[in-house]
C-alpha cells in the first residue's frame, strides 16, 4: 500500500509513480489532491490492483487499462475509460463526456451523470462483455455506433428526460437497458424498444446488486420499476446505403 | 451472351474462351471469386456480367484459352457525359446507393511524379559508383532532437550524453501502407511481415487489430489506432515497434472506414469485437478528438501506455492547408507523420470521395516540409509520404520533395497479383487478397509473396542507390529536401512554385 500526495504534482511524474509501485508489487494505491491529472491507471494490468482517488482525476482516466480497480471519490473528467479492457471504475459523483470510448471488457460504474457520448462504439465479444452502468442521466450521442456490451441507464435522480437527442444512432450490436420508459418515437429508427423479460432481468441483477453494494443505496430501490430494453434492429444498419461499383 | 439480371448496365468485359484450346480442366470455375465461369454440360460458359477483369483466370489457364477483352459494344461517345457519368446514373437509380469501391481513384489527374526530374552529375562534381562505394539507404523514423550535447570519458572520445527519442531503423526508406485485418487477408498480412522482416523494413497492421500470428513480428509492425478502435489494448500497442493514429487516408479524406459485412467472418468479429456479419463501422472523427489538444492527449495516452518507448505516428489525408494542419501535429507531439495523397488505395470508398476529394502527394508534401522547416521543426517528426508510390523512382522524388521514407500499399498487392480491378469492397478478390472466403484466402502463398516483396523492394533499393550515385550522393538522408536536385516539366508557374523546383533548363 502507498499513498500518494499529487498536489502540484505533474501526471509524467504521478503515473510514473503509479507504474513503479506496480513494477516493485504495490497492490493498493491511495492518491490525494488529485486534481485534474491525466491518464491515471493508463494501460496498467492486474486484477489485484486497486487505486483510490480523492481529488478529480483528469481526461483519460483508466485508458487502455487492463484489470485494475479505480475507485474516484467524487467527479470525474472526459474520457473515464477509454479503449477500457477489463478492469472496474467506480465513480461517486458525476463523469464527464465520452464515457467508456470503444470500450473492450471490464465495468465503469458511476453514480450520478454523465456527459455526451456514452459508450461510443463499445465492443463485446464471448466472455469479453463491457459493461457500464449510469446512475443518473446522460447527455447526446448516447451508444453511437454500439457494437457490443451492456449499458445501463437507471435515472435514479428522476428527472424526465434520462438521455437526449442522437440516441443510439448507428448502434449495431450490444445492449441497452433504461429503468425509464422514454419517448422512443424521439429516438433513433435504427433500433428497438422492448420491455424486459426475466431473463433480462436476472442477467442485470447480478450488475445491480454490485453496482448497489458498491455505492452503499438499496438494490429494492433500484429494482423499484420495470426495466426497457434496446436492441439495434439490424446488424447492418448501413448496409442499404451503398452500391458496389 | 447471359446477363444476371435486367439492367441498362452492359457487361465492362468479355470472358471470351476458346473452345478449340479449352480441354474442360475447370480451373477458370474455381479460380474465379466471382462466379463468372460455370460448366454448361459440355462446355465451359461465362456469365460477362460478372467479369471484373481481376486477370486470375487467364493467368491459370493451362491452355491459354482465355481472353479478356473490353465490351467492344460502345456507349456512344461524349466528351462530356463519360461513361462512368451514365453507367453511375443507371447503377444509382437502380439501386439508391451510394456507389463504393475499392483501390484508388480511376480518374486521369495530372501525375506531378510524371513531371518531375532528377539531377545528375556531370564533370564538375563526380558521380559515385554504388556497385563499389558505400551508399547508405538506411534511414531512422522518430524526432531528431534539436541539438545534442556530448560527454567526453576518460580517454577524451566523445559520448552521447542526449537521450534520443525511441526511433524505428529502416534498412531501406520504405514501409508497407496500412492494410487491416478484415479489408485484406491475413495471408496477405504474413506475406508483408515475412518481407519486413527479411528488409528490415515495417509494415502496418491498419485498424483491425494484430493477429496472433503476426505477434512474432512485432519488431517490424507498426500498430495502428483508428477511430473504431479495433483490436486496440494495451498489449496490442506495446506489441509494435511503434503506435500510428489513424485520423484519415488518401483515397477518402475526412470520412470514416466501412468494412462491409460480407468480409466479416467469425475470425475477423473475434479479433474486432464485434457481430458476425456486421459492417465495420469506424466513424469519420475518432469521438476523443475534436481538435489538435485533442489529438495531443491521444499521442500522450499512447505514450504513457508504451512508457514513452515507442515513436507515436499520426496519419492524415493530403488536403487543403495541409502544411498548417501538419505544424499543429508536430505540435500535438507525433513522432511521424503519414501523408497519404488523393489518389492512395482502399479497401472500400465512396467514389464520389476517392474520386473529388484531397490534393496530391507531391504538392502536400512539397508545402508540409517547407512549411516545418520554416518553423524550425521539421527535425521533431519524420515524414512518411504515401498515395501511389508506383517505382522508385517516385520514391526518389518524394524524398528530394521532403520524405523520409515512402509507403507502399497498392504496389504490394500488384505484387500478390493484384490487377487494380477496383472491386475489393465486395470480398470476392480471386488472388486470395481482399477477401475472406478461406477457398480463396489459402491461394495466396505467404512465403512465396513475402519472397517477392523481398525482390521488388530489393530491386528499388538498388536502383535507389543508381540514382543516387548519378547524383553524387552517398546517403539518402542526403537527398532529404533537397529540391535543387529537381526540375519540372510542363508545369506551370504556379505548379512549380507550390513545389518549390525549378523548371528544367534552370
Ligand atoms: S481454365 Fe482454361 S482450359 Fe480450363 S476450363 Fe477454363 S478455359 Fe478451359
Ligand atoms: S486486391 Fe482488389 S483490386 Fe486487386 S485484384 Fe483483388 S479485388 Fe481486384
Amino acid at each position: 500500500m502507498i499513498t500518494i500526495d499529487a498536489s502540484g504534482m505533474h501526471y509524467k511524474d504521478l503515473n510514473k509513480l503509479i507504474r513503479e509501485g506496480i513494477g516493485r508489487g504495490i497492490k493498493k494505491f491511495f492518491l490525494e489532491n488529485v486534481n485534474g491529472q491525466y491518464y491515471i491507471g493508463d494501460g496498467i494490468k492486474g486484477d489485484d490492483i486497486v487505486i483510490n482517488i480523492n481529488g478529480v482525476p483528469g481526461n483519460d482516466l483508466g485508458v487502455f487499462m487492463d484489470g485494475p480497480t479505480i475507485v474516484v471519490n467524487g467527479n470525474a473528467q472526459d474520457n473515464v475509460g477509454n479503449t477500457m479492457n477489463a478492469g472496474k471504475i467506480l465513480i461517486k459523483g458525476d463523469a464527464g463526456d465520452v464515457v467508456g470510448y470503444g470500450m473492450r471488457g471490464g465495468r465503469i460504474y458511476i453514480l450520478g451523470n454523465a456527459g455526451y457520448r456514452v459508450g461510443i462504439h463499445m465492443k463485446g465479444y464471448d466472455e469479453q462483455l463491457p459493461v457500464i452502468i449510469i446512475g443518473g442521466k446522460v447527455g447526446s450521442f448516447f451508444a453511437e455506433y454500439m457494437a457490443g456490451g451492456v449499458i445501463v441507464l437507471l435515472g435514479l435522480n428522476d428527472t424526465d428526460d434520462t438521455c437526449s437527442d442522437y440516441f443510439a444512432t448507428g448502434m449495431h450490436g450490444g445492449v441497452i437497458y433504461l429503468r425509464k420508459k422514454i419517448d422512443f418515437s424521439k429516438y433513433s429508427k435504427e433500433v428497438d424498444l422492448y420491455e424486459a423479460d426475466d431473463k433480462d432481468t436476472a442477467f442485470l441483477k447480478k450488475y445491480l446488486l454490485e453496482y448497489a453494494d458498491n455505492f452503499n443505496i438499496a438494490f429494492e430501490d433500484i429494482m423499484d420499476k420495470s426495466f426497457y430494453k434496446i436492441v439495434p434492429s439490424s446488424a447492418r444498419p448501413y448496409a442499404h446505403l451503398y452500391t458496389s461499383a | 451472351m447471359i446477363k444476371s439480371s435486367f439492367s441498362n448496365i452492359q457487361s465492362e468485359y468479355l470472358a471470351l474462351i476458346d473452345h478449340t484450346k479449352c480441354v474442360r480442366c475447370k480451373r477458370c470455375i474455381q479460380n474465379c471469386g466471382w462466379g463468372t465461369y460455370s460448366f454448361g454440360g459440355d462446355k465451359i460458359i461465362a456469365d460477362h456480367s460478372k467479369c471484373v477483369a481481376c486477370g486470375r483466370c487467364y493467368t491459370y489457364c493451362p491452355e491459354d484459352a482465355i481472353s479478356i477483352i473490353k465490351n467492344p459494344t460502345v456507349i456512344r461517345e461524349n466528351g462530356n457525359w463519360k461513361d462512368n457519368h451514365i453507367k453511375s446514373i443507371w447503377k444509382q437509380s437502380e439501386t439508391g446507393g451510394i456507389v463504393i469501391s475499392g483501390m484508388g481513384t480511376t480518374f486521369k489527374y495530372k501525375k506531378y511524379f510524371d513531371h518531375i526530374l532528377l539531377d545528375a552529375c556531370q564533370v564538375t562534381n563526380p558521380s559515385i559508383d554504388p556497385l563499389r562505394e558505400p551508399m547508405e539507404l538506411k534511414t531512422y523514423l522518430g524526432k531528431k532532437p534539436s541539438k545534442i550535447e556530448l560527454d567526453f570519458n576518460e580517454e577524451g572520445e566523445p559520448i552521447l550524453k542526449t537521450k534520443m527519442p525511441p526511433q524505428i531503423e529502416l534498412q531501406t526508406p520504405f514501409v508497407f501502407g496500412a492494410m487491416s485485418y478484415g479489408s485484406i487477408s491475413l495471408n496477405a498480412q504474413k506475406a508483408m511481415a515475412l518481407a519486413a522482416r527479411a528488409l528490415g523494413i515495417v509494415m502496418n497492421t491498419g485498424e483491425g487489430g494484430l493477429h496472433d500470428d503476426l505477434i512474432p513480428f512485432g519488431k517490424n509492425i507498426i500498430v495502428q489506432v483508428a477511430s473504431g478502435r479495433f483490436g486496440v489494448h494495451r498489449d496490442y500497442l506495446n506489441s509494435g515497434i511503434a503506435v500510428e493514429i489513424k485520423i484519415g487516408q488518401g483515397a477518402k479524406p475526412g470520412i470514416g472506414g466501412h468494412l462491409p459485412g460480407e468480409k466479416i467472418g467469425l475470425d475477423i468479429s473475434r479479433t474486432r469485437m464485434i457481430p458476425l456479419g456486421t459492417d465495420a463501422i469506424s466513424p469519420a472523427p475518432h469521438h476523443d478528438i475534436y481538435s489538435i489538444e485533442d489529438l495531443r492527449q491521444l499521442i500522450f495516452a499512447i505514450k504513457e501506455a508504451t512508457n514513452y518507448e515507442k515513436p507515436v505516428s499520426v496519419k492524415i489525408a493530403a488536403v487543403h492547408n495541409v502544411a498548417a494542419i501538419v505544424s499543429g501535429i508536430v505540435r500535438a507531439g507525433a513522432d511521424i507523420i503519414y501523408i497519404d495523397g488523393y489518389t492512395g488505395g482502399t479497401g472500400a470508398a465512396p467514389n464520389i470521395i476517392k474520386d473529388h476529394v484531397g490534393i496530391p502527394i507531391e504538392l502536400a508534401l512539397a508545402q508540409v516540409d517547407e512549411r516545418l522547416r520554416e518553423e524550425g521543426i521539421r527535425n521533431e517528426a519524420s515524414l512518411i509520404a504515401a498515395g501511389s508510390i508506383r517505382s522508385s523512382a517516385d520514391a526518389v522524388k518524394a524524398i528530394a520533395l521532403g520524405a523520409d521514407a515512402v509507403a507502399i500499399g497498392t504496389a504490394a498487392l500488384i505484387v500478390m497479383g493484384c490487377h487494380v480491378c477496383g472491386k475489393c469492397n465486395t470480398g470476392n478478390c480471386s488472388w486470395g487478397i481482399t477477401t475472406q472466403r478461406p477457398e480463396l484466402v489459402r491461394r495466396l502463398d505467404p512465403e512465396v509473396y513475402g519472397e517477392r516483396l523481398y525482390n521488388l523492394i530489393s530491386a528499388w533499393s538498388h536502383e535507389i542507390q543508381e540514382v543516387l550515385g548519378a547524383m553524387g550522393v552517398n546517403s539518402i538522408e542526403s537527398l532529404r529536401g533537397s529540391r535543387e536536385r529537381l526540375r519540372g516539366v510542363e508545369l506551370t508557374d504556379a505548379e512549380l512554385k507550390v513545389l518549390g523546383i525549378k523548371h528544367a533548363g534552370l
